[in-house]
């Protein structure tokens, strides 16, 4: 009786999820599916196969993959790395590669945009030494670049508390039975932090591939994500019914994906043990 | 000896890689120069422009209320809800614990995208409608906080102050609310950051001619970038750095491990 009561305090949370979660998504069907005039139509949908559109998905997920593998290479060694340190010094070590995650969005594509235009830092410092100027911005290059900035903390952290779990007795059982470092790395160290790379990977291919403000800011309108075109279609062209159906089809993809990455992911971990 | 300069080196690049920008922004921030990148002497005046400069203390203001009040409200929301799912059974709290999931996980521009269609049906967009935006997309960071520290509390002793005669708010108050409060504070620091940092919602929800720091950024970025807005980032960063500070060795020290809030 007692219980029942208390479960009754999840109800406020229950309605507010109700009416602000499940009810914009069917706000997002109902656009996705009709035309302006309120009809039934499948072709907000499979606008998504338009050329200008279908370019922009492959190019998102292009970017969105070398991003996630990018970060991937980088955080791996350096949560290894942390993970040796001593204990006392460990914590703050932690804390300083994590601190950039918790600067502003924004302000960390200002210190990009900076840092990379034409008469920016990087090019003042290449034109002192006489070298040819770079000229990065309004590429693709300079946006995936400012992703992995932006998104590489979100790998470090998962992969760095995975590894800090592995028990130190069973790396030394293993090299009691003769295993050297790098069997120790595949058939431990590997398998154990699997749970941390999945986190970590869709923790960054997500917000990668479904991010509008980076290609926009630094990819001077000549970058255009998936993202951009949603953007576009609802602030600029007013078309919300297409905005919409490619919400849809983003929404999927990143379903799709997680669902990809978690059953990769139990894999993994069954595995070990 | 070699492997460990060769990881010192390591550590060095990524550390500079990821504060050089920083740096560059605050030591600009202090630059007389019209021209960007020539350093021309030592100055205070973006700092005094950005005070009084009224586009971006509003901004400033509506970043701080938006993030204060959706981070209190989400806790107390959030605080509840999990209250109550730690008394379900166990297959509907891994229901729940699922569907609390799902929101952190989905993009935030398909979250922004499909509140705003919600909204313009019933509502002008305005600062009401950001703030709804945010305390939804706060209270499951509260729920995954509060939760494992109920988990942790002990049940028996609630239950003996019942057995006791304390009425069940009189129990809550000493026993329970002592045990989750960490958690809670956690929670409520965490939406806080997750409010100051967002972007995508807020450029989607918001009404014309409000704007939180981020989106005014963003609109000034379009433009080009002015000075005054070296000596915002300067501020932030410094704001962003003590909170953490105070999160991570202040007194509810408790690492914040966002990673394993998804699956």
């Amino acid at each position: 009786m007692r219980d029942l009561k208390r479960q009754l305090l999840t109800g406020p949370y229950l309605l507010w999820m109700a009416g602000f979660i499940l009810l914009p998504v069917v706000m997002i069907l109902y656009y996705a599916f009709t035309t302006t005039s309120g009809h039934f139509t499948l072709l907000n949908i499979t606008s998504i196969t338009a050329s200008i559109h279908m370019k922009a998905l492959l190019l998102s997920l292009k970017l969105a993959l070398l991003c996630t593998g990018i970060c991937l290479i980088l955080a791996y060694p350096l949560a290894m790395i942390l993970t040796k340190m001593k204990v006392r010094r460990q914590g703050f070590i932690v804390f300083i590669f994590i601190l950039p995650m918790w600067m502003n969005f924004m302000l960390r594509i200002l210190a990009w945009r900076m840092l990379l235009s034409n008469n920016g830092v990087i090019n003042t410092l290449l034109n002192t030494l006489h070298l040819p100027a770079l000229d990065v911005l309004n590429t693709p290059f300079a946006v995936v670049f400012c992703m992995v900035y932006d998104f590489l903390p979100f790998m470090i952290l998962p992969i760095y508390n995975a590894m800090a779990r592995i028990q130190p007795d069973i790396i030394e059982a293993a090299r009691d039975l003769g295993a050297g470092s790098i069997t120790i790395f595949f058939k431990i160290i590997v398998p154990l932090t699997m749970s941390g790379v999945i986190s970590g990977i869709t923790m960054v291919f997500v917000p990668a591939l479904t991010s509008f403000a980076i290609s926009d800011l630094l990819g001077g309108g000549k970058v255009l994500l998936i993202g951009n075109v949603i953007e576009q279609a609802f602030m600029q062209e007013y078309n919300w019914n297409l905005g919409s159906g490619l919400s849809l089809v983003l929404m999927v993809f990143v379903i799709a994906s997680m669902a990809l990455m978690s059953s990769k992911g139990d894999e993994g971990g069954a595995g070990v043990w | 000896m070699v492997k460990k300069s060769a990881e010192r080196i390591y550590l060095t690049i990524i550390f500079l890689f990821l504060y050089l920008p920083i740096a560059v922004l605050i030591i600009l921030s202090f630059n007389d120069s019209k021209t960007k990148v020539q350093w021309g002497g030592f100055t205070l005046k973006w700092y005094k422009n950005l005070f009084s400069d009224s586009t971006i203390m509003a901004a400033f203001g509506t970043t701080i209320f938006i993030s204060l009040a959706s981070a209190l409200f989400a806790t107390l929301l959030g605080t509840l809800a999990a209250l109550g799912i730690d008394a379900m059974k166990k297959r509907n709290q891994t229901i729940m614990i699922g569907a609390t999931n799902i929101p952190l996980l989905n993009a935030d521009i398909v979250t922004g995208i499909s509140m705003m269609l919600l909204f313009v049906r019933f509502t002008r967009l305005g600062m009401n409608t950001v703030l709804i935006a945010h305390i939804t997309f706060n209270i499951p960071y509260v729920i995954l906080n509060v939760l494992p520290r109920l988990k942790q509390s002990s049940r028996t002793t609630y239950e003996a102050a019942l057995d006791l005669g304390a009425t069940p708010f009189y129990a809550f108050v000493k026993i329970i609310w002592p045990q989750i409060r960490p958690g809670v504070l956690s929670g409520f620091l965490m939406a806080m950051t997750m409010s100051l940092d967002d972007f995508s919602v807020t450029y989607f929800t918001k009404g014309a001619g409000i704007n939180t720091l981020s989106t005014m950024i963003y609109t000034e970025m379009r433009k080009g970038i002015r000075p005054e807005m070296y000596a915002l980032s300067t501020i932030l960063f410094l704001l962003a750095l003590v909170l953490l500070l105070f999160m991570n060795f202040g007194p509810s020290a408790r690492k914040m491990n966002k990673g394993e809030l998804s699956p």
